[in-house]
This record gives C-alpha cells, structure tokens and sequence, in this order.
C-alpha cells in the first residue's frame, strides 16, 4: 500500500544577543562549567527576570522575514515541569500570546514550488545542560546555556518529504542569519528541530496518529530520522498495530528512535501567565522601523542575482543559501566587479578549500576582498590562473594580500613577448622530431611543446600568449 | 529598658545627636531580643556579629557625615523570607535549611544603604502561608499581648517583634494580609504598600503578582520614614515602579477627606468589640473632619476564594524550585532523581505549604484552568472594578482588618478553611494592588489590639499615612504596650 | 466537586509530593471543602470581562543588551548539597 507522511516541524534557534534572555550574563558558548551564571538564570530564591529588549526586536525582524503576524500585545507565560536543567522548574515561554502569528516561508523542491504556513513563533529560554559522569555515574548540571533566548519557530503539518523538510529547514537558515538574529551553528545547538510525524494510507484522507522526534541537531540526521520514523511507523501499520501518540527520542548512531516513556512525565505543564514579567505592547510605530532595517532576504537576493548578473540558477541557489558565501561574494564583487568570476571562484575554489581543510563555511577567514583582488590579478594578465590558485590557497590558510604575495614571490606573468619568441624558437629547435609528428599531422605535439616552453619560463608566461606564439612560429616551418 | 521604648524617629534623633552610640544601642537591642526571644520566638536567626560590625560602620559614617538618613543607626529586623547576602535565609522552612544567599534583597539593600542595622531575620508562617504564625518549622511565634495568643501572621515575627519592644521597627510582607493582620493583632502600626511601590527583588516569592514588602513599626511617622526608604523603581524589579507621590509629608490635616465604610465588612461573623472600636475610630476621623459614609461592596464574598485560587497556583509554580538540587534540604538517602525530588520537597515543606502547592497545582491542571484559575483572574478584574468605582467617591475605606482580635494558639491549625476565611477583609486589597495601612484603634474586652484598616487607591499612601497620622495625632492606642497594660512578660 | 485517590495521587506526580497514607486521607477532605468553596466563584457573571493577570498597567519593561560580569561559580554552587567540579550533582538522568 502507498502511504503519505505528514510532517511539521518545530524549530529552536539560539538568538545571537549578547546577554540572556531574562539577566545580564553573557551568552558566549563554551566556557567553563557555570561560569556564565547568576543568581536570576540559575533560579536562586527571591530573583526576578528583567527582558532584554533586543529579543523582542529580532523576534519580530523574523516575524516580518516569515510573513507573520505581529502580536501587538504580548505576554509571557510559564511552563511548569521538574528537571535539573530548568533551575525554577519553570520555563518562561509564550503559549496565549506568541509574538508572531500566521506567517509562511516558500520552498522549492525538484521545480516545484510550496509554501510552508507557520503557526506561530514565540520567544522562549533555553534549559541548561547535562553532563554524564562516569566516575560516579550520576548527571553534572551546568546552568551557562540557562536562560539563553530562543525562538520557537513552529510550521503548520505542510510537509510530506523529507527533502521539503530540508528545504525548509536551508531557507529557514538563511532568513535567520541574513537578519542577524541567530549564527545557526548546528554543532553548538543553536539551531535544533523538532519533527512531528505520522503517515496515512494514501486512499484515506485522516491524519495518522503523530509521534515528535525531539532536539535533532544535523541536516542529516533530520533525514534520517524521518526516513526511519516513516518506516516504522508504515510497519507498524502494516503488522496491524497502531502508533502511539507519544515523544521518540533519535539515536542517530544507532538509526532509531526510542520511546521516551515516564509515568512521571505527565505532559501536564500548568501554563500560567507569568507575573515577574509585564506585558510588552508593540507599536506600529517599531513594527516600521524594523521593517525598514531589514536587510535584503534569501528570496529577494536571489531573484536579483540572477537578474542583474546573470548567473546560473544552480550557483545563486548554493551562494544565497548561506549568508556567509553572499558575504564573501558581495565583498569580493565590489572589489573587481566582476560577478561571474567571483561566483565561479566561490563554487569552486572557495568550497573546495573549505571542503579540503574541513572549514564551515561561516568559519571561513580570509578578507574577502582580496579574492576580489585576485580575480583582477588574472583580468589584468598579471597572473595566470594556475598562479592564481596557488596564490588562492595561500589567501584562504595565511590571509595573505594576493597583490603583495605576487610581487613578492615574483609569480607575475612574463610580459615580455620577445622573451617567449626567443624560448618557443629554441624549445622547437631541440624538439626537430616533433616538429616531424606535427607536419603528419600529429596536432597533439603542441601540447607537448606548450608544456616544455612553459617551463622554461617558469610557469609565468601568458598561456594564450605562448600558444598563439607557438602557432606561429610552426606556421613558418 | 527605657531605650527600648523609643520610635524609631526618636532613636534616629538621638544617635544624631549623639545622645547614644549606635553601637550601644544595637547592643541593647541585641541583649533584648537574647532575654525575650524564648518567650516570643521572634527570631529565627540573631546575627550578632553583623550587627555589631554594621553598627560601627553606621557610626563612622554619621560621624562623618555620609549617612544623613533619620533612621541611621536604627536597630531594625527583616521577616526571614527577604534574601539577606550571607545571613541564612529560611523562610520559616525546613527546605531552606542552611540557605545564605550570596545577594540581598533590594530593600534590605536600600535600608541598609541608609544606614539601618539588621538585628536578625525574624520567624513567620512557612512561606508566608498562614495567618498565625504557627506554620513555621521552628515553631510558633507567640504574641505578646499573651502568652496564649497568637500574634496572628504571616509576618507574625515581624508585629510581634515591634510590639515586644526588641526592635524599633521591622520589615514585613503582605500577600494576603500578612502585615496588616499582625499588626492588628499585636497593636501596631502597619502599611502593606501598593503593588510596585516597594522591589520584590530578593522576596522569596509565595503569589508573585499578590506578594508585596512593608513596614511595621511603633506609629505612622515611622512606617512613613521607612516606606521613603525603601520605595522607588528597581532595574531588578520588571513590576516595580516609581511613584513620588507616595512620599508623604504628614500634615495631619484630613478636613474633607471623603471616607466610605463598605457595609458588607460589619455583617456576619464580625467580633462585637471589633466592630465597636472600629466605628468608633470612623466617628473619630468625622470629628477630625473627614466626611464618613456608609456604602456598599458586595463582591468582598468572592475575594477569598479569589485569592486562594490565584495565590495557590503561583505558589506551586514559585515553590516548585525547591527540590534538594541547588539549595537547602535534601535527603541523605534517595533511588533516583525523581525519589529526590519527592524526598526533598516532601521532606521538606510542611503540611500547610504542601496543601497550596496541591491546590495550586489542581487549579492550573489540564481541564480545570479555565474553571478555576481562568475564573478567578475574571473575578479578579471585577473586584478591582468594584474598587475603582469606590474611589470615585472616596479618598479612602475604612474597614476591621480582622474579623477577630487575637486566635488563641493551635485554634485555627486543624480547620484550614476556617483560617482561610479570617483573610476576609484582607485580601481584596491584594487582588487589586491597592495600599492598606492598619493602625491600633482600642481593644477588647480581653484587652487585646484592635486594628483599623484604611485602605486607598494605587500610589495614595500619603492621603493613608496622613489620615492615620492624624488619627495617631488625636488617639493614645498606639502608644500602648503590652507591658504598660499590665502584661510584662 | 469529589477529590479522589487518583486525583490526589495525580496533582501528587505534578507537585512531585509523596503524602503518607493518613495525611493523604487528609488532604482529600480538606481540599474537597476548599475546592468546592471555591466554586462560590460561579455565582459571579463574567461573561466578557478579561481576565486580569496583571492589576496595574504598566508595560514594555525593559533591559538593554549589555554585559555584566557573572556571579563567581563558588557562590553559585555554594548552597548546593551535593556538588562536582563546580557543577551541581544529581542521579543520573535518562538519555
């Protein structure tokens, strides 16, 4: 039989603010145990949250850049459940009032275009972490994460695939770091989801039951885990058995999920308004200003790259889809003008050093603008292009200036054209048998003699020039 | 000793004037509360060594001229469930057994900036839940008007510690009625201020949005002193606020003050000498020219259950991080993680707190919300509608502040409820936010204080203040103690 | 409204409180009688009145994002009874 899967999706990102959501530590990941903790974040007695404004303004920059609704009234509710690393036994989070409704983000998978509804988004803390000791085998907490801001971020059930889910999921990457709110570093888990499944017989119209695979932190792992929870789920339907609504935990190492059943675990949260925290009232008036501030976003920025430089489609989609790439090809552009080159370098060049030297690309270092530079190195025949991969390599590991690097390593090209005719007429003077093949016929020996007059000119003279001097002086024989 | 007979203002003076040292005067202090506290349990906590060493700071700095505050050098205590930096802080709990914060709460902070020197933390019902005072894990507080009363609570240390002259003037906190029935019930002088108007930063909170400090002290002029100190906006504090006008400056002059007596507050179950001195203190602010008249609330028969819905479930959310994990008590022996949690806060809390945590808890459980907790929020919004369109009449409203003087001890543990329903003319006050002063008014056949409440709209504590200075002005019962009338302990 | 032993054991699991037997007989009867003197509540129409979380109207209270030195990790732990290479120490948890 034929099922369908039906996925949403509930996205945490980690907000890029420099102090928690409810206090003023700082939010630096990393860090010795409970160094980044105070007296409000790890919940002592008596103390009380105070909102750092600048969650609320990057929550509605990423309302504004999903199409939400922007809640004029907001409030703050608690979440009531015990664990180690929630230190009130509360989460402070919005259920009744989130701060942005009913807004959406378009995917395109194989061609065909989708829009994905979100429900709402809603700003929330983050809970601290656990560390397995095995000396003792008992559980350290550590409360540095404690009261980092989230935002939730939860689609309407619009998936089917798992490739929608990707999409989705590298769309929503980019709006978060396009606007600056979030670095999305999925290795530090300041980007995780949430998956909500179920499948149904494709004759029927009825939701299945829906199982929610919890705190998955890798593209990969997502698909995985959805690919696994779909088959599961169809075998239990096809041995007749039916799933249970219930929260699955993704071992990914192990490729399955586990049910994370616990009679203490009641699901019962006891959502309350929270009283510390007064309501915070949006006006129009800030609505606009953020709005004006927006940057340009992933859909916006693609559609003019393909406009105004007429790039192909394939290499606007890789270099729009991460915020880090569009840095490195806008501040390189501006430094040659030259945007074909610029997206060909980084499509090449800069993945594949990012690739051999295991680099992500928002760790890239090099200035940017000298690949600019570069790229008017080759323009101007100063070097020529296997130069400039090897000043490229340079650029990337040492940050060195390709202008200053050129020179002082002396790799520009040979300029002098009756240099390059002194060494083809030579180089084709000692190869008389070559010369022989070429008259049969044989037009292969030119690369032959290509390759010996460049190195005698130590890799520095013009190919274009040396083939083009190369072709005339055979001419004469 | 004689010193001990001062107001709070009246020793201020002296120290400035260096009649006394502030030293000596801590130490008489300190020898007082050492001699009484067995009779009166008072304290949980004396900190000796504290105050002596704030004691000679206080000094130098009047000496010196930085502390110019009247109430520098004044030997004061706090009601123990205000965070205190290194000084243990219990509210009156088995579960915070050992607890010393590393912070204090902001206005401890701000009296001590001022120069106050803090004797100890002083005894009150288990997180601040009860109306006795007998909640507390280190027994009850006993009142000292008699060796059989009690002294009513929560802040039952915090009156009764005023009203046994161990101290000039004490913190409180009122969620419920926690100050100003105490006060009442010990024949002292008490204000629970507007929500806002005093930082909760530092108050183990028992219902967050109900929970506020006050003062408790001899007379008027003194809570007055101490409420300028401790008020104002706190950065700590999202709820708090700035509201000068809560300054008073105590004229005695309430000629024309429009005063409404709510009829429904004098019906039923209302103690005959209670409702005598009370009327009599209304005749007596008509004869110093306020305006009385009679009017009619009939919403104050919800605001007990109101309250308790509300109340409840924010203390078993604020009381759910007390789980042997990051502070006080915890078990030596436990199987797991949740048998700690169990272990600790079963342990832990006594049966009056594990009570409001499970009513709490009910209230906010899946299919009850909205019948319960939902409900009460409504009511809420409807007695706090009933208040403003009081003060569209009146500038304030005089009501008993209790509807008995003084419980005899052990009387009201067995019958919850029944405690419950003593907060009758306390409560509505919190769910609506409003600033309430009690002060003495007389007594009763037994000679036991009675307490008059005056309650006024947001941020009017000065038109309180003034009217209950003039009434203090015109009036001996608060300078009446337990040893003048005949009850040395 | 009748409190029942699976209630009472319920809201015991959302509290994380263990009661003994007789005080659990106790607070059956004692909850019962406030709970249902809580229901009084129902007299009072509220049809189209808000509910109030908050009595005053004040709003948009707010902190700028600026760093301030942490606690020292001593006093954070101080309190705690059972504490290790300065975290706080439980049972192990599942996962």
């Amino acid at each position: 039989m034929d099922y369908i899967t039906t996925m949403g999706l509930e996205v945490h990102t980690e907000l890029s603010t420099k102090t928690k959501i409810f206090c003023s530590c700082s939010t630096e990941f990393g860090g010795e145990p409970n160094t980044h903790v105070c007296e409000v974040c790890s919940g002592m007695p008596g103390t009380l949250p105070v909102l750092n404004e600048q969650v609320v303004e990057y929550a509605i920059r990423v309302g504004l850049a999903t199409n939400c609704e922007i809640t004029r009234y907001n409030k703050f509710d608690r979440k009531n459940y015990f664990y180690p690393d929630l230190p009130k036994a509360y989460q402070v989070s919005q259920l009744y009032l989130p701060i942005c409704r009913n807004g959406h983000i378009d995917i395109e998978v194989g061609g065909k275009k989708k829009s994905i509804r979100i429900h709402e988004i809603h700003m929330e803390e983050d809970a601290g972490k656990l560390i397995h000791d095995p000396w003792d085998d008992t559980t350290l907490v550590d409360f540095n994460r404690c009261g980092v801001p989230l935002l939730e971020i939860v689609s309407e059930p619009d998936f089917e695939t798992g490739e929608e889910v990707i999409a989705y999921l590298t769309k929503l990457k980019a709006i978060l770091q396009y606007t600056g709110v979030s670095d999305c570093k999925m290795e530090q888990g300041s980007l995780r989801a949430d998956v909500n499944l179920s499948v149904r017989p494709s004759t029927t119209t009825e939701l299945g039951t829906r199982t929610e695979m919890k705190n998955i932190n890798s593209f990969k792992a997502i698909a995985r885990a959805i690919e696994g929870e779909r088959k599961r789920q169809i075998e239990v339907l096809e041995e007749g058995g039916r799933v249970i609504q219930e929260t699955r935990r993704w071992d990914d190492n192990k490729g399955a999920s586990f049910a994370m059943r616990s009679k203490e675990n009641a699901q019962d949260y006891r959502y309350f308004p929270e009283p510390d925290l007064v309501p915070v009232e949006i006006s129009e008036k800030w609505i606009e200003r953020v709005r004006k501030e927006m940057p340009e976003l992933p859909d916006a920025k693609k559609a003019r790259y393909l406009a105004e430089y007429g790039l192909p489609e394939y290499d606007v989609d890789i270099i729009t889809g991460s915020k880090y790439l569009v840095e490195i090809f806008e501040t390189a552009l501006d430094a040659c003008h030259e945007a074909k080159e610029v997206s060909n370098w980084i499509m090449g060049e800069v993945l594949r050093m990012a690739t051999e030297t295991k680099t992500e690309v928002e760790d890239i270092q090099f200035d940017f603008a000298n690949l600019g530079k570069l790229i008017l190195l080759v323009k101007k025949n100063i070097i020529n292009r296997p130069t400039a991969k090897e000043v490229f390599e340079k650029m990337f590991t040492d940050n060195v200036d390709p202008e200053q690097y050129v020179k002082e390593n002396g790799l520009e090209m040979l300029q002098d054209d009756n240099l390059v005719r002194e060494v083809v007429v030579r180089v084709l003077a000692d190869n008389p048998k070559s010369i022989a093949e070429w008259k049969e016929g044989n037009e292969k020996v030119t690369r032959f003699l290509m390759g010996q007059c460049m190195k005698q000119l130590k890799g520095k003279a013009n190919p274009g020039t040396v083939n083009d001097v190369i072709a005339e002086e055979l001419a004469k024989m | 000793m004689d010193e001990m007979k001062w107001t709070a203002l009246e020793a201020g003076r002296r120290i400035r004037a260096h009649e006394i040292g502030v030293e000596e005067l801590t130490k008489a202090c300190l020898d007082e509360i050492k001699k009484t506290n067995d009779t009166y349990h008072s304290f949980i906590t004396i900190c000796e060594q504290e105050a002596m060493a704030q004691a000679k700071k206080v000094q130098k700095g009047i000496d010196d001229g930085t502390l110019t505050s009247p109430l520098a050098g004044v030997p004061m205590a706090v009601k123990d469930n205000m965070c205190t930096k290194g000084i243990e802080t219990t509210c009156a709990s088995k579960i915070l057994t050992g607890f010393r914060p590393f912070y204090s709460s902001t206005a401890v902070h701000r009296l001590e900036e001022a120069g106050a020197v803090i004797l100890g933390k002083l005894n009150m019902d288990e997180f601040a839940m009860g109306s006795t005072s007998e909640t507390s894990f280190y027994g009850p507080v006993v009142n000292p008007w008699g060796e059989q009363r009690s002294p009513g609570g929560s802040s039952g240390g915090s009156a009764a510690a005023v009203a046994a002259q161990q101290v000039f003037y004490t913190l409180g906190s009122d969620t419920g009625g926690s100050i100003r029935q105490p006060a009442s019930f010990c024949g002292v002088t008490g204000l629970k201020p507007t929500y806002g108007a005093v930082s909760r930063y530092g108050l183990i909170a028992y219902a967050s949005s109900l929970d506020q400090i006050g003062p408790v002290g001899k007379n008027v002029e003194d809570i007055a002193e101490v409420l300028h100190i401790i008020s104002g906006h706190d950065p700590k504090d999202s709820t708090s606020v700035d509201a000068p006008a809560i300054k008073t400056v105590l004229t005695g002059d309430i000629q024309g003050m429009r005063i409404g007596i709510p009829k429904e507050y004098f019906g039923e179950g209302l103690q005959k000498d209670v409702k005598d001195r009370v009327l009599e203190a209304a005749k007596k602010l008509e004869e110093l020219g306020a305006v009385v008249e009679e009017f009619s609330m009939p919403e104050i028969d919800y605001a007990i259950p109101t309250y308790y819905i509300i109340a409840c479930a924010e203390a078993s959310s604020n009381l759910s991080r007390f789980d042997g994990v990051k502070y006080g008590y915890a078990p030596t022996e436990y199987k797991d993680l949740t048998d700690l949690y169990y272990k600790a806060r079963s342990q832990g809390f006594g049966m009056e707190v594990k009570r409001r945590i499970m009513i709490g808890a009910f209230v906010l459980s899946s299919g009850y919300y909205d019948a319960y907790y939902k409900k009460a929020l409504q009511v809420k919004a409807v007695i706090k509608q009933s208040f403003d369109r009081a003060f569209e009449k009146f500038d304030c409203i005089l009501s008993p502040t209790a509807p008995t003087t003084a419980l005899r001890l052990g009387e009201s543990l067995s019958d919850p409820l029944k405690m419950y329903l003593g907060d009758i003319y306390t409560v509505s006050v919190n769910l609506a936010g409003l600033p309430s002063l009690v002060v003495p008014c007389g007594f009763d056949c037994e000679g036991l204080p009675v307490g008059l409440q005056l309650t006024g709209k947001a941020f009017s504590e000065s038109t309180l203040l003034n009217a209950g200075y003039a009434y203090q002005q015109a009036t001996q019962y608060h300078k009446i103690t337990p040893f003048a009338a005949g009850k040395e302990a | 409204m009748k409190i029942t032993d699976e209630m009472i054991d319920y809201i015991g699991i959302l509290a994380r409180l263990r009661l003994e037997e007789d005080e659990k007989e106790s607070a059956k009867v004692e909850m019962e009688k406030i709970i249902n003197y809580m229901d009084k509540l129902n007299e009072v129409d509220t049809t189209g009145i808000e509910a109030m979380s908050h009595a005053f109207p004040v709003k948009n209270v707010f902190r700028k994002d600026e760093v301030r030195p942490s606690v020292p990790r001593d006093e954070i732990i101080a309190n705690a009874p059972r504490k290790k290479d300065g975290c706080f120490q439980v049972p192990k948890t599942v996962e």
